[in-house]
């Protein structure tokens, strides 16, 4: 039993039995912390597997709890970032990083004793370490890799990931955002989002066509790349 | 979703299939059920995935969930809800329920994780050939395929 997300695609794959669900890329089950809606959309996808004959295409009824445009929260970070000078952007690019981290480490850490879980260190095991990895290479494009087997430009990825479940899981102390909402934060107003917008830019300047191909595709979300300088 | 994205999956190529094949079997009260995830998820442990990675994690299913990470490449998804609940892409916590009340007969020794990222068919089907083995052998009869 397949969930789709997708029902264009699956219309023209035909699989046995499949449920279409009228959610976001990458929330399957509709949202987090839902367990009754989660659970009713297992039941109506576990449902087909008992028809007699395919292939069966259903469709879920019900949006995703908070999805519509009347549900946003108005959700606002829990911190005040103060917006960057314009003129020591470029300089201070590091300093201005670990202060936005040192101002949003309580939240994560709270975040963290709430949940009891961190999706993050994909990259590094510290992540003053993945923000001091995106810098180095802002400052200078041609350091090593810092892991012996892995190339440069895959360590840069698995650090940005890295970077932004730390920021989006420090902002979701504050509950109630939308993806969309959570998105637009980083990459708008926060330090580190338009350190990787520099990071993608950075990348596909350079020769290596790892750091291009990644720079070009693995950075940043396509409805943000107008914001890559 | 937005339009650029919108556009991009209506531009993907989509593969036909020359076959509808279907199959019945017990009640969902008697199946076995796996959980086959694209989302690149994998124990903190486990080898990352890379660029174009068509091998496969394997999430045990008595797995702590918190012990879940994801290193997808794509960016074009939210990950804001996995980040929040893991159930949103990888319901095990609601499978658990849902076969304690009784209405899934059990759950495989074994779920696994691929990483979806634009592979053809003919690309990642000996992938999906070692798994059907794997699954066979855990007396699997139903599978839950859940993209992201």
């Amino acid at each position: 039993m397949l969930i789709s997300l997708v029902r264009e695609h699956t219309e023209q794959m035909n699989p046995p039995r499949a449920l279409w669900v009228p959610f976001d890329l990458g929330r399957p089950m509709g949202a987090p912390d839902e367990p009754d809606f989660q659970r009713r959309v297992l039941e109506s996808g576990l449902s087909l597997l008992a028809e007699k004959s395919g292939p069966v295409l259903a469709d879920f009824p019900d949006d995703a709890p908070g999805s519509k445009p009347e549900d946003m929260s108005g959700w606002v970070c829990p911190v005040n970032l103060a917006p960057a000078d314009a003129d020591e952007a470029e300089s201070c690019l590091r300093a201005q990083l670990e202060q936005e981290m040192t101002a949003l480490q309580p939240w994560y850490d709270l975040q963290l004793e709430q949940k009891g879980r961190t999706t993050v260190g994909v990259g590094a095991d510290n992540i003053r370490d993945s923000a001091k990895l995106i810098a180095g290479f802002l400052e200078d494009p041609s350091i090593d890799s810092p892991c012996d087997y892995r190339p440069l430009a895959l360590m840069l990825k698995y650090n940005a990931e890295d970077l932004k479940a730390w920021y989006f899981e420090a902002a979701t102390a504050q509950p109630g955002g939308s993806g969309r909402e959570l998105a637009d934060w980083f990459w708008k107003a926060t330090t580190a989002g338009k350190s990787l917008l520099q990071l993608a830019s950075t990348m596909r300047a350079c020769d290596n066509k790892g750091l291009q191909a990644l720079g070009t595709k693995g950075i940043v979300p396509r409805a943000y790349e107008h914001l890559v300088p | 979703m937005g339009s650029l994205d919108a556009q991009h999956l209506r531009e993907k190529e989509v593969p036909d299939f020359e076959t509808e094949p279907f199959v019945e079997g017990p009640p969902l009260a008697e199946r076995r059920l796996a959980v086959i995830t694209t989302a690149g998820l994998h124990r903190r442990s486990d080898k990352n995935f890379s660029l174009e990675d068509i091998g496969y994690r394997v999430l045990p299913g008595d797995i702590d969930l918190s012990d879940i990470v994801m290193s997808h490449t794509s960016v074009n998804y939210d990950r804001t809800g996995f980040q929040q609940d893991v159930n949103v892409v990888f319901p095990l916590d609601r499978l658990r329920e849902l076969q304690a009340a009784g209405e899934i007969g059990s759950l495989a020794h074994y779920h696994y994780s691929l990483m979806g990222a634009g592979w053809l068919p003919h690309e990642i089907e000996p992938t999906c050939v070692e798994l059907a083995g794997y699954l066979k052998e855990d007396g699997v009869n139903a599978v839950l395929l859940v993209p992201v």
